[in-house]
């Protein structure tokens, strides 16, 4: 960094925590010579995908150290979290009370924003290509791209079917798409949902989702239904769920595995109607199909992902194991057994900030110590959560370690089940500051 | 605002910062099982919700109270799950690193 603008000083300034933390043993090493140090750059590093991994990354660079080049390049000037989207399908949030912006990243922690969409990596020249036609060169390169859709796996289910019947596993318009269809689906209508096969974003989402759409038609069209047509054999937290669905929304909630005719093979936007494996035939009022899911095109251009359609990464530092300088974060990467969440990108983002630190300073990379909490509210005070802590196994990926994590007890109390709905929501004020405050 | 002051102070600051960061700094295991914590208890362990701030509480108390959430002494929705998955050690050495940051009150 051999020119300092008066904009970049206010930026150091305001990363004040990092300034001081650093100064404190500093001070024992420095000369108190006046004459300064030969100059050397700044080691860049750019992040792709402004969601929970990649803005807590960034964060989390200049934290750990302030004299990093961080840039963050993100298509949309601002953010909706799929956390707390269900939420909106209750009458619980609104989308803007879901939408963050990029600028205490910016103000606060001094990582320059870039507001464009990447349309190539050169991994040999070290460079982005960005659609406005500029470029950023880097020295790392963290991926945090989410997710695509596979489309193709349901016949008739493509891009423009699902502005008929959403998907809004991506938060936004989509959200507000399925919201509106929920509006004004008819008492006594079929709300039709379809959860992906494995692996996929959000593993309790759905069952979340059936449940704050439960809430919503107990409260105002009572005599309407749920039906679940599942591509998999059980789902995330069911026992609990099924509990729960049992005690708030008695017979309301439909769930039929694969194996009984929930795997959907064709879909028919026109008449909204799902035809299912086994020969079954679904007409509803509402139809949410979420798509089979894999790492995005960027990635698979970049050559990060796999046969698997994912992106396998060194799992102490996320560098992928194909292409070398080039992190990959969050639910686009392979990470063993952590699922792929909002909480664990916030801390893969976190743990390859300090492994890109330690590799620029040519100091051991730490243990990494992986955290996932992942709560689902099945009503308004009716919360559970799945909890688990991840380290490196003996096979060389992230396992969970055993005696710890689970969820929530079957016996809770009610007062439990309210203290959980409770912090889920509190869980959602804090992730989003952590990641993008 | 005094710029010229502060600019002084701020070169000042960047010395330091470039000395630090030449000088080979290893990231502490109980800073980083630390950074974990924040997800759900605030960046540096101030809290903005209902979940509590930690970023106050002496190590001595925050190794009492997560021993307590391990051994399933203390009532907890959800840090039993969390604390059981740390040894002793650990839980030491995350405190004193929670315990060493500026802090902030709440």
């Amino acid at each position: 960094m051999s020119r300092i603008s008066r904009r970049d000083f206010v930026k150091l300034i305001g990363a004040g925590g990092a300034l001081s933390a650093f100064g404190l043993t500093g001070c024992e090493t420095v000369p108190q010579s006046a004459s300064p140090a030969p100059a050397k750059a700044a080691p860049r590093v750019v992040v792709i995908g402004g969601g929970f991994g990649g803005a807590t990354c960034a964060k989390y660079l200049r934290l750990y150290d302030a004299g990093l080049d961080v840039t963050l390049v993100e298509q949309n000037a601002s953010y909706v979290t799929c956390p707390g989207s269900n939420w909106v399908l209750g009458g619980m949030r609104t989308l803007d009370d879901l939408t963050q912006s990029y600028s205490a990243l910016r103000d606060r922690h001094g990582v320059n924003v870039v507001i464009d969409r990447v349309v190539g990596v050169d991994p040999a020249k070290r460079v982005v290509a960005l659609a406005s036609g500029k470029s950023l060169a880097y020295d790392r390169l963290v991926m945090s791209p989410g997710i695509d859709f596979r489309w193709g796996q349901i016949e008739g289910y493509d891009e423009a079917a699902t502005q008929i019947m959403p998907h809004a596993w991506k938060a936004g318009p989509q959200t507000v798409l399925l919201h509106k269809q929920l509006l004004a689906m008819p008492d006594g209508g079929t709300f039709l949902m379809a959860p992906p096969p494995m692996p996929f974003r959000c593993p309790p989402g759905p069952p979340e989702r059936a449940s704050m759409v439960a809430h919503y038609l107990k409260t105002h069209k009572a005599k309407s239904k749920i039906l679940i047509l599942d591509a998999k054999e059980n789902f995330s937290k069911q026992a609990l769920f099924m509990q729960a669905w049992d005690q708030l929304y008695p017979g309301m909630i439909e769930w039929v595995p694969a194996s009984a005719g929930g795997k959907i093979v064709r879909a028919d936007a026109r008449s909204r109607t799902v035809f299912t494996g086994n020969g079954d035939t679904h007409k509803a009022d509402v139809i949410n199909i979420i798509p089979a899911q894999q790492a995005p095109k960027l990635a698979v251009d970049t050559g990060l992902a796999n046969e698997t359609g994912w992106c396998p990464v060194n799992q102490l530092t996320f560098e992928s194991t194909r292409v070398p300088n080039v992190h990959v974060i969050g639910d686009a990467s392979i990470a063993g057994a952590l699922p792929k969440s909002g909480h664990t990108a916030n801390n893969i983002g976190k743990m390859t900030a300090a492994a890109i630190v330690s590799l620029f300073r040519g100091v051991p990379t730490p243990t990494p110590s992986h955290v996932n909490t992942c709560y689902s509210l099945v009503g308004p005070e009716y919360g559970i959560s799945i909890a688990g802590v991840y380290r490196l196994g003996e096979d060389g990926m992230l396992q969970g370690v055993k005696g710890a994590g689970g969820l929530s007890p079957a016996d809770a109390t009610a007062q439990q089940r309210s203290q959980e709905a409770g912090y889920a929501q509190g869980w959602h004020k804090s992730i989003v500051a952590d990641s993008f405050g | 605002m005094n710029l010229r002051h502060t600019t002084a102070g701020f070169l000042g600051a960047l010395a330091l910062l470039g000395a630090a960061s030449a000088s080979a700094q290893t990231i502490s295991r109980g800073e980083v099982i630390a950074s974990t914590c924040y997800t759900c208890h605030g960046t540096h362990g101030v809290s903005p919700s209902t979940i509590p701030s930690i970023d106050y509480i002496p190590a001595a108390r925050i190794v009492e109270t997560l021993k307590a959430y391990k051994a399933g002494t203390r009532y907890s929705t959800i840090m039993g799950r969390h604390a059981s998955a740390y040894t002793d050690e650990e839980i030491v050495e995350a405190a004193n690193h929670l315990a060493s940051l500026p802090k902030k009150g709440k």
